[in-house]
């Protein structure tokens, strides 16, 4: 079957079997390896994506579903200007240790932020229940969604580095 | 993990989705969101020859009030029950149900209905509507009829459903008296399934329960209704003792077993405890108002 969905602003298409999973047309026929296979039984949450904005687990999504919306996977969270605020702030606040469940996270948190831009602790915790990190890296994920939310409300996004370089270094 | 091949039909209108269903119905699934169905696939524990993908049929998403009915739409999402400001005002454990299922990314997809009509005996809707005497909606290419919740289940996976017809929506009666209700879920950690779950709910006249209703989750084959519990407290005052009696009651009509999440006899003491807060907290609720 023919079908065509918006990934991360561009028009793709391909021609899959009604059985193919969505995170298989991403990362097999795209090419686009950020979304991560964990579990596999919609457990783990590394494969979430967004679909029309909200984030699904892109392994319990046949693509076909998936044709005529609008995905974001993680290799369009970052613009030609840099990194999104997301990024910056699990970067800088260590959000991260082997990272296989960061996308999935990152994209979680950046969903959560266009509907709450200042979310509570609690509130953060509740929207990352459906995404496990085996590091347990929880304490960082959630301090690093909390500085991107921060990141997003002052006007321009500058990574601390960029900034302290250009004020003459720390 | 891949499922068996399948032909995949998506069709436009609810017509084209009977004449299909009156075609291959035997050989065919349904899938809305398809979050219980696609880990089945996968697992293949169904091997269906066609899919049929309601999720793009149009009105069926709606969540509204008919004829003092709470009316919940086939493509209704846990998420969209979560968030609704008419069931918060007229069917608060909806809400409350719909908080505790699953995790928000499944919930962003899966819907009330298709969870339903999957009915998995630790499905958490199936309490829900047999607590509030719910009716469904069922559409073949024949004519419509309507299945009360108590006649729904049949046993682990199975429901009163024709391979022909497909549940358009669910009819909850709300708004008559002062009414309240509760879901209590014990869960290991977030996304699995209940140990134990219960949904209770009640209607009082003046001190006195009118009617109650009660469904048990993850107890026996199917969801279940606590029928004689129910008929123990039609008419009584919600004493206390009242209340503790009904929830042992409820408690002798779940059938857990043994697993990973606990014995049986803890099970049952979970009914009993659960029972026993839900009906106190819904006797709060309909005090206050608060459906």
């Amino acid at each position: 079957m023919k079908v065509s969905m918006t990934v991360n602003g561009s028009e793709r298409s391909g021609d899959v079997e009604p059985r193919v999973l969505l995170v298989d047309f991403l990362r097999t026929n795209l090419r686009l390896t950020g979304t991560h296979i964990g579990c596999d039984t919609s457990s783990c949450g590394a494969c979430t994506v967004l679909i029309d904005g909200e984030p699904v687990k892109s392994c319990t999504q046949l693509a076909v579903q998936a044709d005529g919306r609008a995905i974001t996977t993680v290799e369009g969270l970052a613009t030609a200007a840099g990194l999104s605020p997301m990024q910056i702030g699990f970067h800088e606040e260590h959000g991260l240790q082997c990272g296989f469940c960061t996308p999935g996270m990152m994209l979680v948190g950046t969903a959560l932020l266009e509907h709450n831009p200042n979310p509570t602790e609690e509130e953060i915790r509740w929207a990352i229940s459906g995404n496990i990190c085996r590091c347990t890296g929880y304490m960082n994920i959630v301090k690093a969604i909390k500085h991107a939310a921060a990141l997003r409300e002052s006007s321009e996004v500058v990574p601390r580095e960029t900034a302290a370089a250009a004020t003459g270094g720390e | 993990m891949y499922p068996t091949a399948f032909d995949y039909r998506a069709p436009a209108s609810l017509d084209e989705t009977l004449s299909v269903l009156k075609e291959r119905g035997d050989e065919a699934k349904v899938m809305a969101g398809g979050q219980s169905l696609i880990p089945l696939l996968k697992l293949r524990f169904a091997r269906p020859e066609l899919v049929v993908d309601i999720g793009r049929l149009p009105h069926l998403n709606a969540i509204g009030r008919d004829d003092g009915h709470l009316v919940i739409g086939a493509l209704a999402r846990h998420v969209d029950i979560e968030n609704s400001p008419e069931v918060a005002a007229s069917a608060l454990m909806l809400a409350e149900a719909a908080h505790w299922i699953a995790d928000p990314l499944v919930r962003n997809r899966g819907t009330l209905v298709g969870s339903v009509c999957h009915a998995d005996p630790a499905g958490d809707w199936g309490s829900v509507i047999l607590a509030m005497h719910a009716d469904l909606v069922a559409r073949s290419a024949s004519g419509e009829r309507v299945i009360h919740a108590a006649d729904f289940f049949k046993g682990p996976f199975e429901t009163a459903l024709k391979p022909d017809e497909v549940v358009t929506g669910v009819r909850i009666p709300v708004g008559k008296g002062r009414g309240g209700g509760a879901y209590l879920k014990l869960e290991r950690k977030v996304g699995d399934f209940a140990t134990v779950a219960v949904a209770v709910h009640l209607h009082l006249d003046g001190n006195k329960v009118e009617a109650a209703g009660i469904g048990l989750t993850a107890v026996g084959p199917n969801n279940i209704k606590a029928t004689e519990a129910e008929h123990f407290l039609r008419g009584k005052e919600p004493t206390d003792e009242v209340i503790a009696e009904a929830a042992r009651i409820a408690s002798d009509a779940a059938e857990p077993k043994d697993d990973i999440r606990g014995s049986a006899a803890y099970k049952k003491d979970v009914v009993r405890v659960f029972v026993q807060r839900g009906l106190k907290a819904a006797v709060a609720r309909a005090k206050e108002g608060r459906s």
